[in-house]
């Protein structure tokens, strides 16, 4: 099969790179490659500098930051993991010792939140509700006088839920503790505000807009107490050492300009759609809020089937898409986030995950789901399931 | 393209041979649980006089390694004995695939196994069971090894979670090295006593989960 006749749907996991992206960042690898200098360097240098801090700007703008706020990173998983450990090595032997986050986060965050637990961090995890939205009771009680950080998702990575992080920086703030969301799934597409959000640390990532893979950023709100935790120069306002990327920081920036209203609000009215016709299909089920949901993204369960059987036949039509099964992961464990909405394993291994992207169009979803009504049918005929 | 299954696993998984159920069939087994990511069943007809295997179906809620594994696995049992089934073996079903990913080798011994225990409950439907082995230690590990242990994907005797077996008048105690609130501490428990609570002479099957 060509790549241009699969139909992707999993543009959560990575995007296409738009071409404007790629023009963006070619003059930064032949002609303006030079180390970003100071203003007292050479003018090679200067250039490239004037050049990263042009796509700080356009980020943090994006964010209503100062574009002093803004760093840049490898990637969310690094963001997080200096949001979190960073906070840590700045107030662990000072306010306290105990952290805060939900049960749906990602990865990055909830094994950084595990690796401090093992230094000998407090980690208090807050239960979410069975549309995956953080149980703000359980939050508030949560929060200690030794609590140094709150960090919950902006977006969930898997079943969309988006958290009301309005409340909860409210909650935080109230309470005197800093607050980090990570945003990779979110940025830009559903607004965050942070003149409105009272929220002190951010991730957000290029990968998940059709921007290029290995950068990302953080946003680190004026003020908050934070280290490196990785050693080097004094670059990133001394958070992140190492040769500035900036190809990959004006690729960024390209791609953040380029996701407009217009286009959040197409792949809205397509993921509708799909969530609609999905739902016609017998015993399937929407995994995540129908309401506070990501434009983009769509999760349904269809139980009786397994989801990398599904995975497989559905690649072998021409369609790319993700599971929650425990079969497809690498470590055969189910979705932490669908038992964490009270699924069981079942609903677990039948989960499958569609996103949209720039490139999908109107067709796919009906294409979609014809093929998977079709595959869901056939594994449905040889389960030993739900025949009682 | 770089999928993890060979063209054989493939052409299994896409057409798997003698899928579905036998309405009246002679013998039937279950094996597995949704929580590993696997159920499959097979069923079994049998000529009860040269106790030959006349026809072999299986079901499955698997991946595509279970699935290849049931469609060779009952291509290799189809029209022999119920001796000479029973001696197939999951290395020879994996060869005959020409061969498995390792995470995926329980998928496809559940498969196996599955055949294996529809033969026994043809076996003792009809009175065929010899000897009956009483249950010991050895004989409760052996069966946990079908036992698996999800965070690997390898059976919770080969993983260590098995800190302690004892047996004694009709009672097994089983002590398993995991938090007691963990994951799958409930779908280890319950396919545990799955495993060890049919034995003809096991009465009650204790489990304590220990960190």
């Amino acid at each position: 099969m060509m790549f241009e006749d699969v139909v992707y749907l999993d543009n959560a996991a990575a995007t296409r790179l738009d071409e404007r992206v790629l023009e963006s960042m070619k003059p930064y690898f032949f002609d303006m490659y030079a180390v970003a200098t100071s203003q007292f360097g050479y003018s090679l240098g200067i250039d490239a500098r004037d050049a990263l801090d042009e796509a700080r700007v356009q980020i943090a703008s994006a964010l209503g930051a100062d574009s002093e706020e803004f760093i840049f990173t490898s990637g969310g998983t690094e963001s997080s993991n200096l949001a979190i450990k960073g906070v840590a090595l700045a107030l662990g032997d000072k306010k306290g010792r105990h952290i805060v986050t939900s049960a749906v986060e990602d990865f990055p965050v909830l094994h950084s939140a595990r690796a401090l637990k093992r230094q000998g961090f407090d980690l208090t995890v807050v239960q979410v509700d069975e549309h995956g939205r953080v149980d703000m009771d359980q939050l508030r009680d949560s929060i200690r006088p030794d609590t140094i950080l709150v960090s919950i998702q902006a977006a969930n990575q898997e079943i969309g839920t988006l958290q009301d992080v309005a409340t909860i920086g409210e909650i935080c703030q109230e309470k005197g503790v800093l607050f980090h969301t990570d945003a990779t799934h979110s940025f830009p597409r559903v607004p965050l505000d942070v003149r409105e959000l009272p929220v002190h640390l951010v991730t957000v990532s290029a990968h998940t807009i059709h921007g290029p893979k290995g950068v990302g950023g953080l946003y680190v709100r004026e003020g908050t107490p934070i280290r490196k935790w990785m050693d080097g120069g004094f670059q990133e306002s001394d958070l992140r050492p190492g040769v500035e990327d900036i190809p990959a920081a004006a690729g960024f920036a390209r791609a953040v300009e380029l996701v407009t209203v217009d286009e959040t609000a197409r792949l809205r009215v397509m993921r509708d759609r799909l969530i609609e016709r999905l739902l016609e299909i017998p015993h399937t089920h929407l995994n995540g809020h129908p309401v506070h949901r990501l434009p983009h993204n769509v999760n349904v369960s269809f139980r009786f089937v397994e989801g990398e059987s599904l995975l497989l036949h559905l690649d072998m039509r021409g369609f790319a898409v993700s599971t929650g099964s425990a079969c497809f992961s690498r470590s055969l464990e189910a979705s932490h986030v669908i038992l964490a909405i009270g699924g069981d394993h079942e609903r677990a291994h039948g989960s499958v995950r569609f996103t949209l992207g720039r490139y999908n169009e109107e067709g796919h979803v009906d294409a979609v789901v014809k093929a998977v009504a079709e595959v869901v049918a056939e594994l449905r005929k040889i389960s030993p399931l739900g025949k009682e | 393209m770089p999928l993890p299954y060979n063209e054989i696993v493939m052409e299994h998984f896409r057409h798997p041979h003698n899928v579905g159920g036998i309405e009246d069939a002679d013998a039937k087994s279950v094996e597995g649980s949704p929580a590993c990511g696997d159920r499959g069943a097979v069923y079994l007809k049998v000529d009860p006089e040269a106790l030959r295997i006349e026809d072999v179906k299986f079901e499955s809620y698997g991946c595509a390694s279970n699935i290849a594994t049931g469609s060779i696995i009952t291509d290799l049992a189809k029209g022999k004995t119920l001796e000479e089934a029973k001696s197939i073996t999951w290395k020879q079903a994996a060869e005959a695939l020409g061969g498995l990913p390792p995470v995926k080798t329980h998928c496809s011994v559940l498969a196996v196994d599955g055949l294996r225990a529809a033969i026994e409950n043809y076996e003792e439907r009809h009175g065929l069971v010899k000897e009956r082995e009483p249950t010991t230690v050895e004989v409760v590990r052996k069966r946990l090894k079908r036992v698996m242990n999800p965070v690997t994907g390898l059976d919770v005797v080969r993983t260590n979670l098995v800190e302690d077996v004892e047996v004694s008048d009709g009672t097994v105690r089983i002590v398993v090295d995991l938090p007691v609130d963990h994951q799958f501490a409930n779908n280890i428990r319950e396919e545990i006593i799955e495993k060890i609570e049919p034995r003809w002479d096991v009465e009650r099957v204790e489990i304590e989960f220990v960190e």
